[in-house]
């Protein structure tokens, strides 16, 4: 052989870079076949740091806690810490409900829940009221979550300071001390500015008195729901590799001041499609000459409410 | 080695089950959960606890015990945790008298998670009468009655709480029952 | 009536069948095969290895097949198939200075054991567009064959280090750390911070090294020798207790040599940066190895002023996956948010221009 070969292919044996140039591929893995993956994807090494990682979340309320999340077959920020603790929560007798802005058939949603059928062979649904895990983006369901449920967020950035001090060795330090200043200026000075709050999700949280936290990106109108939930809240961040937990029934309570206090933003308007008016709303542009009318954004609810009316109507 | 009895029956979804237990049990303290009951573990370890740690322990899980060492052969060649002294493990198991919880890893105020767990084996759990719990994870008041928890225990946890977010969570563990008290939890004597 | 959209499901299949018609192309030109991309598309290959954090030609070409020429996509494709691989263990060492070299070059030295070697490189050819090589078909052309080199050639640091010019490496025993089953931590170690920058995007790896050669950063650097080849890794089987050879891999690695004024303790002597990449990466490698050196700043006690520098910064933003899908997850809806955004900039306005028209009157 000779010398201009490139290094792709050895001039030894040919074997050396390229034992598979045959095509042949030999782990059972490559061939695509769900089978070769275990129970949820994650193996089971992984499942137990996570798990490890669950429970001193729930042990240390707002905390979060690194973890060594995985290289997920989704892409980050699409929900791959919210994946990785259903993953490592769920059994064969769950029934998943999957959202993403509050709806069960958006895209991700779908591709989410698409991909626990095929792993984990679990039944899933779309009643929240039937669900016994729930994984959300951006939404807290309506309907009030019971003790027998679990919600799991997908979480982009679980630093609530990242904006105000994007380095997380001080966040971190700054958390050790509860040193909360920066946010509190920041929110303090929107008010001075602007006469209100200018943070319309993401809204931070004190939880149990202790931590300052990111409740992810849910619209503010939801934090109320976090106080004192009866479920189990568990958050995951896969990117930013973090985990944290609020137990039931803790005090979570929304940042504000005494002259301004937090209130929950919604458009004040109602469903066009269940005449809701204490849900939150999605607009919806209906024309290009300002047409625009409001529709519940949790569509189980919604079909709910609809169901409900029509029944009374047929009665 | 041929004499030790099974683990999990299967480890992927008793693992699951029990991991949902504990998870339950530190989520809502004083709630009993009940795990294990398959389980032959040698003396003195009870299914609980056999259970706990088959779910929970590893390589990556330096491991401190007073189990001895039929237990101690039984739990490495099931779950493979590395021994180490109680100061530095991750679990400490406990099936007689208890390590004084001070003893144990606390965490630091930045990593407040290395806090280790105990899993401390007593004699009887019950939700009828005992302790008044109070904290996170319960409504009003949770209460959980221990029998042969160690002696002190409750002016301990006091102790353990005024390092907060520092300290140990605990699970207790009475044959194939559980109960958690993560360290946020309060307990007032019944 | 208003209806809500629904359909989502469909919608999702229809669009794969679509991707996967137009990864295909016009079916009357010959479809690509894996081993045409393995051996044509080599550096193309080696990238996504080396940003896929994967030694497996096959698999790389494959992914690339599958990602439509995509090389993010691609080492996507393969970091999510190797997370599902089970871990044996780290390997020896690569020693390699007994690297089997098909290119060798050094910027320090005119001549030295070993030799200069240019192999297949780029380097001096003028870039004219070459139409011969879109007539398909003609014969390869035919290199001339040199001796073969000698056995063991000696790194140029390590000639540097012998005379004390160059400052030796702490040999830290046991394994390093891994960063795909630990999540970062800081202070990062050396060995972290070079499995990071490892598997780094290359576009931004050569931009942060390219600052500083520019003053973002005090970079004095000379190539103390670029090496690119054939390596064997070793493996120690703990239930065996000596290493046996796993087979070989394709590397290339970079030595920096750069100056350091010296500290109280230390007298003034070189000081390394460091890059060794999957496949041949000679770019990459060199990209890493100044980044590496920028990193050091903080353990050789100079000044931390530039972003190739700032670890957290490096570290954290270096991963084209995390970064492709983060900045891509902007495309998924996010109206639940906005809704909150708009009725929010609706109801500061309304007290604004109240507040305005009270002023006026």
């Amino acid at each position: 052989m000779n010398s201009a070969t490139t290094m792709d292919s050895p001039r030894a044996s040919g074997t050396i870079d390229s034992p598979r140039a045959s095509g042949a591929i030999d782990s059972p893995r490559a061939s695509g076949a769900i089978d070769g993956y275990n129970f949820a994807y994650l193996d089971e090494a992984t499942k137990r740091m996570i798990r490890r990682a669950l429970l001193k979340a729930v042990a240390i309320p707002g905390h979060q806690i690194p973890f060594g999340a995985r290289e997920m077959p989704l892409p980050y920020g699409w929900g791959t810490g919210g994946i990785q603790v259903t993953a490592s929560i769920l059994g064969p007798t769950d029934t998943l409900k999957v959202i993403d802005q509050g709806a069960d058939d958006t895209t991700n949603a779908i591709s989410i829940r698409r991909f626990f059928t095929r792993v984990a062979g679990v039944a899933t649904t779309e009643h929240t009221a039937d669900a016994t895990v729930v994984q959300t983006r951006h939404r807290i369901p309506e309907r009030t979550l019971r003790e027998d449920q679990i919600i799991v967020y997908q979480v982009p950035q679980p630093e609530p300071l990242f904006r105000l001090e994007p380095r997380r060795t001080e966040t971190k330090r700054l958390h050790a001390l509860a040193d909360y200043g920066l946010m509190h200026v920041r929110l303090y000075e929107d008010i001075a500015r602007l006469g209100h709050i200018a943070k319309a999700y993401d809204y931070p949280v004190m939880v149990n008195g202790r931590y300052l936290m990111s409740p992810s990106p849910i619209p503010a109108f939801d934090n109320p729901k976090m106080h004192r939930m009866p479920a189990l809240q568990l958050f995951g961040a896969g990117r930013e590799k973090r985990i944290y937990a609020i137990p039931p029934y803790t005090d979570v309570r929304s940042l504000d001041f005494e002259d301004h206090p937090f209130r929950p933003i919604r458009a004040p308007h109602v469903c066009a499609l269940c005449g809701s008016g204490d849900t939150y709303l999605d607009e919806v542009i209906t024309d290009d000459a300002g047409g625009r009318l409001f529709v519940c954004s949790d569509t189980d609810f919604c079909a709910e409410r609809q169901a409900d009316t029509a029944k009374e109507a047929a009665e | 080695m041929n004499t030790l009895t099974p683990g999990f029956a299967d480890p992927v979804l008793d693992g699951q089950a029990t991991f949902r237990a504990v998870l339950e049990a530190m989520s809502r303290p004083g709630r009993i959960q009940r795990v294990g009951a398959g389980l032959r573990p040698p003396a003195p370890l009870n299914q609980a606890a056999a259970a706990v740690l088959l779910t929970l322990a590893d390589a990556d899980t330096p491991f401190a015990h007073d189990a001895g060492t039929d237990a101690e052969a039984w739990l490495r060649f099931h779950c493979g945790m590395p021994s180490c002294t109680t100061a530095q493990a991750a679990f400490v198991l406990a099936t007689g008298a208890a390590p004084s919880l001070a003893a144990l890893a606390q965490g630091t105020e930045e990593e407040p998670q290395s806090g280790a767990t105990l899993v401390l084996q007593v004699t009887g759990l019950a939700e009828s009468d005992g302790w008044r719990l109070t904290g996170p994870g319960i409504e009003t008041e949770h209460r959980l009655r221990v029998d042969g928890a160690p002696d002190g225990f409750v002016a301990a946890w006091a102790a353990n709480r005024a390092g907060l977010p520092c300290g140990v969570d605990v699970v207790l563990c009475a044959g194939d029952r559980l109960a958690a008290l993560p360290r946020s939890v309060m307990i007032a004597e019944g | 009536m208003y209806v809500a959209v629904k359909g989502g499901e469909r919608a999702i299949s229809a669009a794969h069948a679509w991707l996967d018609e137009t990864r295909r192309g016009d079916p009357s030109v010959p479809e690509l095969s894996i081993a045409q991309i393995e051996q044509q598309m080599g550096l193309a290959v080696d990238r996504v290895m080396a940003e896929g954090s994967c030694h497996d030609r096959f698999l790389a070409a494959l992914a690339i097949k599958q990602a439509k020429g995509d090389l993010i996509e691609a080492a996507f494709l393969l970091r999510a198939y190797r997370t599902t691989l089970q871990r044996f263990g780290a390997s020896e060492p690569l020693e390699t200075s007994r690297m089997r070299l098909r290119r060798r070059v050094s910027a320090t030295y005119k001549d030295l054991p070993g030799g200069q070697v240019l192999g297949p490189t780029f380097d001096y050819t003028h870039r004219l567009l070459d139409f011969a090589l879109a007539a398909e078909g003609a014969a390869p052309a035919v290199a001339p064959e040199a001796a073969a080199p000698v056995a063991e050639v000696p790194r140029v640091t390590e000639l540097l280090a012998r005379e004390g010019l160059m400052q030796r490496e702490d040999m830290t025993e046991g394994e390093p750390g891994d960063l795909t089953r630990q999540p970062l931590a800081f202070p990062a170690d050396r060995p972290v911070r070079l499995q990071n920058l490892a598997r780094g995007d290359e576009g931004f790896l050569l931009a942060l090294g390219y600052s500083t050669q520019r003053g973002y950063g005090n970079a004095h650097p000379f190539v103390g020798e670029i090496r690119v080849g054939h390596i064997a890794v070793e493996f120690t089987p703990p239930e065996l207790g000596f290493p046996i050879e796993l087979g070989e891999i394709g590397i290339t690695e970079c030595q920096m040599v750069n100056q350091f004024a010296g500290s109280r303790t230390e007298p003034p002597q070189f000081t390394r940066g460091y890059g060794l990449v999957f496949g041949h990466g000679e770019r990459r490698a060199m990209a890493m190895s100044l980044v590496d050196r920028g990193l050091r700043a903080r353990e050789l006690g100079e000044d931390i002023s530039a972003p190739a520098q700032d670890e957290e910064f490096v570290l954290y933003h270096s991963d084209n996956i995390e970064a492709t899908g983060f900045v891509e997850h902007l495309k998924l809806p996010h109206y639940v948010d906005f809704q909150s955004e708009l009725e929010n900039l609706r109801t500061i306005r309304r007290s604004a221009e109240q507040a305005m028209q009270e002023a006026a009157e």
